[in-house]
């Protein structure tokens, strides 16, 4: 579903190029659940970001149900994350001004549903992430645990088959985080594909597959070996 | 959930800031319409004098000032009569009425009323017929007015008050002003006496707004002879055809009575038409103004809100925000802006000009509804060109500022 063919990612900054990722060839199937882990600065961002369809690589090729993404024109590119890409991030990145029914509307009415569509199932996802009470609050009215699961109602808007998760446990007590972390499972279990970036190796075990990253190179191993040198 | 939600919602959430883009788009566009809205009721009002009068020229004495148009003839300064007859011999053409006119004040039961003697246009044509006919009461070469010289069977008496001439009157007649008439309970057919002789009320004038409805109007040697000035007059009216002949004659008459001043209304209306066009030049420069410090606040908000909501201008194109929606978003918030911006400033500029019109350009003003058009036109342009770099600088940002903390 997800393949990276060479795909290497170069930022130059005065003069200097500094690989973020190297050379890296690698597949995600449908349905997968993978951990990508590593120390900071290791690359996962980068390499969340180029899966994302919001950074291109500087060398290979990045498909998405064997489809070029970065040839894809920046429009259509657009389109790619509105419909079949869901982003879950460490700091949930709610837009603070509007209510929670408001802010899992928005990759709607990016992708043009009708107003009726777009309120019935905002009410919806946000039913199943246990806040039908709080469809009206805002970001600062609500708790952390609260803005992650509207953040989660937002990345299903569209009904996404990938789930990108930047650290979506870094900025939760233990409690919430058990919460989110059965969330994704669930999202997991109903067929999406998830990849996750995190330090949290607790975090990683619920995933299937974990790849590790070390100074912008993919390492193989066993999951558990992995973990144990992560 | 639409555009419109997330603009009105993110302006709602910064009222602060929107009102420091605001204030200078509408005190610009306000400045703007109270001049330009008092200009134009000041154009029309000179444009309505000078319909209102006709193309008149005033043969004054040489070191009278003119102040007012109506008051033209309230002076002690007198020319020759002998001038009229001049004038009526020379041959003018596209001269409607020649009016010579001598004021002396009197009073009348302890009133002081203003006596006005004129001479009726018959006595004058008899004195152009005497030249064999002339040029003079015909419709000049190339004129584009209807000539309208007065004769036996149409003019009446009341046609002083519109034409500024009389056809008839004889030397026991007067004519009398509409306030005068009201304030003495005088009608047609009444009498009256002044300066010692009695007068038979010929017509009262209908209300002019003018000086001349207090005052009253008798024959211009009848009042040459009970006030003893002798044949002399303070004013010389001709009423020409339209402007060309008022222009064409300022020369011709100028050599013609050597001694004399001769303006015409043109002039009368000089310094009107000269505040009008300061005026003009002042909404131009409001208008300048409105651009360059509307546009540079609107630019620095502009540019000060791309930068304080650039993580969520990540977020929105990570969730599948085109760089095309990212740049409608903020052109469309500019608009807005530049709407409220002109439709405010057309309100409050149209407020102040309403109320102040009347006290610094002496005319009633009201609101025009056009300038609104302009205002919100103006005020919309530039808020979105001074929009159009934030916005596209908002487009161009990396959607990787998502994973950022920013």
């Amino acid at each position: 579903m997800l393949k990276l063919e060479s795909v290497k990612k170069v930022y130059c900054k005065h003069q200097d190029e500094v690989v973020a990722l190297d050379t890296t060839t690698i597949e995600i199937a449908r349905g997968e659940f993978a951990a990508i882990i590593g120390p900071s600065g290791s690359g996962k961002t980068t390499l969340l970001s180029m899966l994302g369809a919001m950074s291109a690589p500087s060398e290979g090729r990045i498909l998405l149900d064997d489809v070029s993404i970065y040839d894809l024109p920046i429009e259509q590119r657009a389109e790619v994350r509105q419909n079949k890409i869901g982003f879950v991030f460490q700091t949930f990145n709610l837009v603070p001004y509007l209510t929670a029914i408001e802010n899992v509307q928005v990759p709607m009415m990016l992708s043009q549903k009708f107003r009726t569509e777009q309120q019935e199932r905002a009410e919806e996802l946000l039913g199943t992430v246990g806040l039908q009470d709080r469809l009206h609050h805002k970001p600062s009215e609500l708790s952390i645990g609260q803005q992650q699961r509207v953040a989660l109602a937002r990345m299903l808007a569209n009904d996404p088959l990938i789930i990108l998760a930047d650290e979506p446990t870094g900025n939760l007590d233990p409690e919430t985080r058990d919460q989110v972390l059965a969330f994704l499972r669930q999202f997991n279990e109903e067929g999406r594909t998830i990849i996750m970036v995190t330090h949290d190796l607790s975090a990683a075990e619920c995933a299937r597959r974990t790849l590790r990253l070390s100074e912008g190179r993919i390492q193989a191993g066993s999951d558990q070996n992995l973990l144990k040198t992560a | 959930m639409t555009m419109g939600t997330i603009i009105w919602k993110e302006m709602k959430e910064r009222p602060t800031a929107l009102i420091a883009s605001l204030l200078a788009i509408i005190l610009s566009v306000t400045a703007l319409v109270a001049i330009r809205n008092v200009t134009i009721f000041s154009e029309q009002e000179v444009a309505g004098k000078l319909d209102e009068l006709g193309a008149n020229v005033l043969i004054l004495p040489e070191g009278v000032t003119l102040q007012d148009y109506y008051a033209a003839d309230m002076h002690k300064e007198t020319i020759p009569e002998e001038h009229v007859a001049e004038l009526a011999l020379a041959g003018l053409t596209g001269v409607e009425a020649i009016t010579p006119k001598l004021c002396v004040p009197t009073k009348l039961d302890d009133r002081n009323v203003i006596l006005t003697g004129i001479l009726p246009q018959s006595e004058i044509q008899k004195m152009n017929a005497w030249s064999g006919g002339g040029m003079l009461f015909k419709k000049h070469e190339g004129c584009k007015a209807k000539i309208n010289v007065a004769d036996e069977n149409l003019d009446a008496p009341d046609s002083l008050a519109e034409r500024r001439a009389l056809q008839h009157l004889n030397q026991s007649e007067v004519l009398l002003g509409s306030d005068f008439a009201a304030s003495k309970g005088l009608k047609e057919g009444d009498q009256l006496q002044l300066l010692g002789e009695t007068f038979e009320v010929l017509s009262v004038l209908p209300s002019t707004g003018t000086v001349d409805d207090s005052r009253v109007f008798a024959h211009l040697h009848t009042v040459q002879r009970l006030s003893g000035t002798g044949p002399v007059v303070n004013i010389i009216e001709v009423m020409g055809c339209c402007e060309d002949v008022a222009n064409g004659l300022v020369g011709e008459l100028q050599s013609l009575l050597p001694g004399t001043k001769v303006v015409t209304i043109a002039n009368v209306v000089e310094t009107q038409v000269s505040i009008n066009r300061m005026m003009t030049n002042l909404s131009y420069l409001f208008l300048a103004i409105l651009v360059a410090v509307g546009g540079a606040s609107m630019a620095s908000a502009s540019f000060a809100n791309v930068i304080e909501r650039r993580r969520e201008i990540g977020t929105l194109m990570a969730l599948g925000a085109t760089p095309r929606f990212v740049t409608q978003l903020f052109l469309a918030k500019a608009a807005l802006l530049g709407l409220a911006g002109g439709i405010s400033g057309y309100v409050l500029g149209s407020l102040i000009a309403v109320l102040l019109g009347p006290v610094f350009a002496n005319v009633s003003v009201f609101p025009v509804p056009s300038l609104a058009i302009v205002a919100a036109t103006v005020a919309v342009l530039v808020t979105l060109a001074a929009s159009y770099f934030p916005a596209r600088q908002a487009s161009r940002l990396d959607p990787c500022l998502c994973f950022k903390e920013v």
